[in-house]
């Protein structure tokens, strides 16, 4: 896994509530039998028109969202299908961290096994991640998962929540199936016992 | 005295295998479900890393997303489809994994077939790679939804690493109306608590409306428990679980049951037993339920109008409203009734059993489908339709002007060619009404299998008590 320790980047703000994985990856995308090449079907009913252009109006497609890395997602972010296509999509096309007042449980679960970092403000912080996107497009935030901080250029800063195992797995680039190997002797107990 | 412990605790504790200090609680899994689409990349990571299935007897394997309704012989028309079959199957056979292939009599979709074999069981935990997983938590089962990443670490080790959810008791109280269903007790407390409002929690079932569900009607209920956002839904065993369970091919049998059944007994909830959350709703005024927007959480009785942007507060709610009501193209304000039409979908992991297809055939019996509206209906495992056509439904919808399919998911999730067009409305009695989710540009209206012939007979949306018989 791709380690995640800080980055800054500009904001691609998505400003749409309870985004559902369905959006985030439409399912015939999901006859792949690997993880590469899924970055073409992210968003892609919103992301291009229907004579498969691109929408303009998209915020991934307008300019300043090029090379960004932080997409600023709205309420509930990721809810619906289990389908991990949706990190790998988003991580494929560049995105490394998703922020939004909460996550849905999968979402969350899968996003963290990718290197993908989901980062969880309150509504205030959410809006003025928002506001700040508005008025200046291409303004940049630093999110440092050592210190958990999320920082904006004038110096204002929160604290996101993570709890101390993914946050490890997530800084060194450990994958958890490693770190699960390790419990085989435990494993097999149990199985006896049970 | 011991704490009073719920169902859910009783059987996160007893699948515990340890417990680090550094990690998340590292939890045995009983049964493990796979399918044809988010298991390839697992099977690839397991090759790469050398790994074996560490319990191929723990597994079982079916194909249902993306498996065609109409002719399953192959080479299939979609090629990609195809390859993810081939490509099960090998995985199944180099891993030793049982696979119900698709030319296999019991073949259906994984959250059907699960139960009806009797693989499902009070107690257990169970996890497959598909969110509607918490289907099997009808049985007391501790059920839940996984990514690929998961599913490689339940075929190499059999264990997840999970964080303790939060518990939520909802209580439907009462008795059900004539014409009211599991289908819409869900989609009512969806809409009441939003599609964030389990975020984190596994929910109980609890209340008299519960206990005189079926086990068919209980799968419908915590099958969309995930569309409230909570992992796992849960009905607490009873009499009417053990006897839908005893006799069943991988059930217990002989002395084998009698443990079994006194295990099972200890299961239910202890009494002072304490929830995170608890909601309680009355089901005396329940009407049948159906969505208007694009989340399962925009529902309304049917009777009620389309919600107005202008009274929703919130704006982030406001706009979501707006951009639900435009993707659909209605009036807020005016009602759902009576709206036209184009395609009827009964089938899905929600509401495609034998029950909902006799529930559904008894009002298409002697009727037609409106025309310019399409009926399909797609029974929700081979079994079912043998069973659907031993009983002469698949009569019914035929003779009523419906087509009647192969096991799958179909138009539920529009992967196998099964799909709305552009523009089109569905009544459809499966569980997501995303945009796009049952094809590009197409309308979901969800409902119950009930509403969904009511509405297939009128070509428009339709309450279905006005065609239940009297008594």
């Amino acid at each position: 896994m791709q380690p995640f320790v800080a980055l800054t980047s500009k904001m691609i703000p998505l400003p749409y509530q309870d985004v559902d994985t369905d959006q985030i990856i439409p399912a015939r995308y999901l006859r792949a039998t690997d993880k590469a090449g899924l970055a073409e079907g992210l968003f892609s009913s919103w992301r291009y028109l229907p004579d498969g252009s691109p929408n303009p109006e998209f915020p991934l497609n307008r300019p300043e969202a090029q090379g960004s890395q932080i997409l600023l997602a709205g309420d509930n972010f990721g809810c619906g299908s289990s389908r991990e296509h949706a990190p790998w999509a988003l991580l494929g096309w560049g995105v490394r961290a998703v922020i939004s007042t909460s996550f849905a449980d999968i979402f969350r679960n899968n996003a963290l096994k990718n290197g993908l970092l989901p980062v969880q403000v309150s509504s205030e912080f959410h809006s003025l991640l928002f506001e700040i996107a508005a008025q200046v497009p291409g303004a940049l935030v630093t999110v440092d998962l050592p210190s958990q901080t999320i920082s904006l250029p004038d110096g204002r800063w929160v604290n996101f929540p993570i709890d101390a195992f993914n946050k490890t797995c997530l800084i060194n680039g450990f994958h958890q199936l490693g770190y699960l190997l390790q419990f085989q002797d435990q494993i097999a107990a149990y199985e006896r016992t049970h | 005295m011991q704490t009073p412990r719920t169902l859910f605790q009783k059987i996160w504790e007893s699948h515990i295998v340890a417990q680090p200090s550094d990690s998340p609680t590292i939890l045995y899994i009983d049964l493990h479900l796979v399918h044809e689409v988010t298991s390839p990349q697992a099977f690839t990571g397991l090759r790469e890393k050398g790994l074996r299935v560490r319990r191929p007897d723990l597994t079982v394997a079916t194909m249902d997303h993306s498996t065609p309704t109409s002719d399953l012989n192959l080479p299939m028309a979609d090629q990609l489809a195809e390859r993810q079959i081939l490509q099960m199957r090998k995985n199944c056979q180099d891993f030793g994994i049982r696979l119900y292939d698709l030319d296999s009599h019991e073949r259906g979709i994984v959250h059907v077939i699960g139960p009806e074999k009797g693989l499902t069981q009070p107690g257990m935990t169970i996890v497959c790679g598909d969110s509607h997983t918490s289907t099997h938590g009808a049985f007391g089962a501790l059920a839940f939804g996984i990514g690929t990443s998961e599913v490689e670490h339940v075929l190499a080790t059999q264990c997840l690493l999970q964080n303790l959810p939060k518990t939520f008791r909802v209580n439907f109280d009462g008795g059900l109306p004539a014409g009211i269903t599991a289908k819409d007790m869900i989609l009512a407390l969806i809409a009441q608590i939003g599609i964030g409002g389990g975020t984190g929690h596994v929910i109980e079932y609890c209340g008299e409306a519960v206990r005189t569900l079926d086990m068919e009607a209980r799968m419908t209920l915590c099958n969309m428990t995930i569309e409230a956002g909570a992992r796992a839904g849960m009905i607490a065993p009873d009499e009417t679980t053990y006897e839908y369970l005893s006799g069943r091919p991988s059930a217990p049998q002989g002395r084998a049951w009698d443990t079994a059944l006194e295990f099972w007994r200890s299961l239910p909830s202890d009494s002072g037993a304490e929830f995170d959350q608890e909601v309680s709703l009355k089901v005396a005024r329940l009407e049948p339920m159906i969505t208007y927007g694009t989340n399962p959480g925009m529902g309304i009785p049917i009777s009620q109008p389309v919600p107005a942007p202008h009274g929703e507060k919130d704006p982030s709610r406001r706009a979501a409203l707006e951009k639900a009501l435009h993707y659909m193209d209605l009036q807020p304000g005016r009602p759902l009734l009576d709206h036209p039409v184009d395609v009827v979908f009964i089938g899905s992991c929600t509401n495609s059993r034998i029950s909902d297809l006799r529930q559904a055939a008894s009002l298409l019996r002697g009727r037609k489908v409106a025309p310019g509206t399409r009926l399909l209906v797609v029974p929700g495992s081979e079994p079912v339709r043998l069973q659907a056509e031993a009983e002469g439904l698949d009569r019914i919808f035929r003779e009523a002007g419906g087509e009647w399919r192969n096991a799958g998911c179909s138009m539920c999730i529009a992967m196998n060619g099964d799909q709305l067009r552009p523009g089109q409305y569905a009544v459809s009695t499966s569980n997501r009404n995303f945009e796009g989710r049952q094809g590009p540009g197409g309308r979901t209206f969800l409902a119950s299998p009930l509403t969904a012939a009511a509405s297939a007979v009128h070509g428009r949306v339709s309450d279905p008590r006005t065609l239940l018989q009297p008594g």
